[in-house]
């Protein structure tokens, strides 16, 4: 009798744990909504903003989306280039080495885990060293550094799964390392290493400390890699820190634009995920 | 001309340079990393002993004074009342995702999980605004007598608690569905029922694992930036309960880059906050990695 009493409560506390996560991701979106949506404008999403902007009169947030944009784009290519051979050369050139692989696999798991707004000091300190200002660039350098771990983790999680027997054909057949890389083992995977592209690109558009020191911040929109680049994440919160009411509904406005960024981002990445599982071997 | 493009070994031997060139630069990035930001924070040893950085109380950077032991504590009390809160929740409900959950819930649960852990952390501030810091002085406070604006210890904790939830319940799931299938079977076999299994047999194999999801966790809120930094209020002091402000380190960084060049060794101080973080968190990765390195051997 006791024991079912004890596994009802210990049932009720696991539904509890459920509801809390269900409400509270209903709560977050429902918030920011609520209070974003009815000050979201085409004007807030078409415009840079204007003299008096932040002092409530007209203007958007345009160089903070064309900048995010620019940004977290650069940053993406930058990692897809660097990550995915990586990810293949541990999986094509290391498979036989366990022990090489498993170091490298570590040291990964290390710098998963540090923190954004440290890349973000490191990136301010190496900008020093190259000699040059915060601009897109910088920025672009410092978030590609943030991601690239992200980015070939999670490549490598994927590009494990794929069968001995495929790699071992295609060398067997003659064909260059290179060649089962890239035309075999990438194209097995394909849909599963889009899905890691678009979860490093959402981590990059959504990231603000790595940004704060190395981007800058402009109200125009840049037009070479040399200028400072404004960024979503980094208008929302300078615009919550104003006193004036209007600039602060606009925040609101801002961060339910990236929300909506972050939901496509993660709806599209599910459904070419649900594509990889249905693809494999 | 064709055949000159399409030179095989020329090609493999491109692509096989380059990425030699990209998993050297991934193995130094870590290296990089600390040894940069010593670097950069030596000279902050010049003037004071490591032990008086980290434990004097005294921050008075025109003066050349940098204790860092209130940014310490504050990051401390955010993360460890963060982990209470959300370690327990992550916990039953790996459970119940791993061990009761039917199809149709698993099509709805996993895509929460991934929406939360996609949503950025200054959305998670904009939301600690709107909803945690009124709700804990309007709400909370008034029960336990206190007075506060609301942004507090308290609120940086609940916000970053939601954050890390998705973090630490996916490695959960992971850690509950590598405990063997024969061993769950054998148990319900012999007669137990499927709590006294899920006690006995399940969360006693996954306790190291649990163990280290919490500490990957821990790793992860301490240097939880953005979304803190917004509702934990920032006053440099040693908080006594939670409904006072406090000043975590990631959140001293963020908010003085912009003064950092004006006061001597200031930007020396502001790297040796970040090279704390990282010594912290890779020190802590390392230490839960030994503990799951087990569960790979499955």
């Amino acid at each position: 009798m006791l024991k079912k009493v004890e596994e009802i409560f210990f049932r009720g506390l696991m539904l509890l744990s459920n509801l809390i996560i269900l409400f509270v991701l209903g709560l977050i979106i429902y918030s920011i909504f609520k209070k974003g949506l009815s000050s979201l404008s085409w004007e807030m999403l078409s415009q840079r903003p204007h003299g008096g902007y932040y002092y409530g009169k007209e203007g958007g947030v345009l160089n903070a989306i064309m900048g995010s944009l620019y940004l977290s784009v650069g940053a993406t290519f930058m990692a897809t280039i660097i990550g995915v051979p990586v990810a293949l050369f541990m999986n094509v050139y290391l498979v036989k080495q366990k022990r090489v692989l498993n170091f490298i696999r570590y040291l990964l798991d290390l710098i998963w885990g540090v923190p954004s707004i440290v890349y973000g000091a490191f990136g301010f300190s190496l900008m020093i060293f190259l000699g040059i200002k915060t601009s897109l660039l910088a920025g672009i350098i410092t978030v590609t550094l943030f991601i690239l771990p992200i980015m070939i983790r999670a490549c490598d999680e994927i590009l494990k799964t794929s069968p001995m027997g495929l790699l071992e054909t295609a060398l067997s057949l003659g064909s260059t390392k290179t060649e089962t890389s890239f035309r075999v083992v990438l194209m097995q995977s394909f849909s599963g290493i889009v899905t890691a592209i678009l979860l490093s690109f959402g981590r990059a558009i959504g990231d603000a400390a790595s940004v704060l020191f190395t981007a800058g911040y402009t109200d125009s929109i840049p037009t070479s890699l040399s200028e400072p680049a404004a960024t979503l994440p980094l208008s929302i919160f300078f615009q919550l820190s104003s006193p004036v009411p209007e600039v602060q509904n606009r925040a609101y406005a801002s961060a339910a634009i990236l929300t909506i960024i972050i939901l496509i981002i993660s709806v599209s990445s599910r459904a070419l995920s649900k594509k990889y599982h249905k693809n494999r071997i | 001309m064709i055949v000159l493009f399409y030179n095989r070994k020329t090609k493999n031997r491109l692509s096989t340079a380059w990425m030699y060139v990209a998993i050297t630069l991934v193995i130094l990035l870590p290296f990089m990393l600390g040894i940069g930001l010593y670097f950069k924070s030596s000279l902050l040893f010049v003037d004071n002993s490591l032990g008086d950085l980290l434990f004097s109380k005294v921050w008075k950077p025109s003066q050349g004074k940098f204790g860092f032991f209130p940014f310490i504590m504050g990051s401390l009390w955010v993360t460890v009342i963060a982990m209470l809160i959300s370690a327990p929740i992550c916990i039953f409900a790996a459970l119940s995702i791993t061990q009761y959950s039917k199809k149709f819930y698993l099509r709805i649960i996993h895509p929460v999980i991934d929406i939360l852990a996609g949503i950025p952390s200054v959305v998670y501030g904009v939301w600690g605004i709107l909803v945690v810091v009124p709700f804990i002085s309007n709400v909370i406070a008034p029960v336990f007598g206190a007075k506060t604006m609301g942004y507090s210890i308290l609120a940086g904790a609940i916000v970053l608690s939601v954050m890390i939830i998705p973090f630490i319940l996916n490695i959960l799931i992971e850690i509950f569905n590598t405990i063997p299938i024969e061993l769950t079977e054998a148990s319900l076999s012999v007669g137990a029922t499927k709590w006294q299994t899920i006690k006995f047999v399940l969360v006693k194999k996954a306790v190291p694992g649990i163990m280290a999801a919490i500490g990957f966790g821990f790793a992860r809120a301490f240097g939880e930036t953005m979304a803190v930094l917004m509702v934990v209020g920032n006053m440099v002091q040693i908080p006594k309960n939670v409904f006072e402000a406090g000043y975590p380190l990631p959140a001293l960084i963020a908010n003085n880059y912009g003064e950092m060049l004006s006061i001597p060794h200031y930007d020396a101080a502001l790297m040796f906050a970040a090279f704390i973080l990282f010594v912290v968190v890779m020190f802590f990765n390392a230490l839960m990695r030994m503990l799951i390195v087990r569960y790979d051997k499955y």
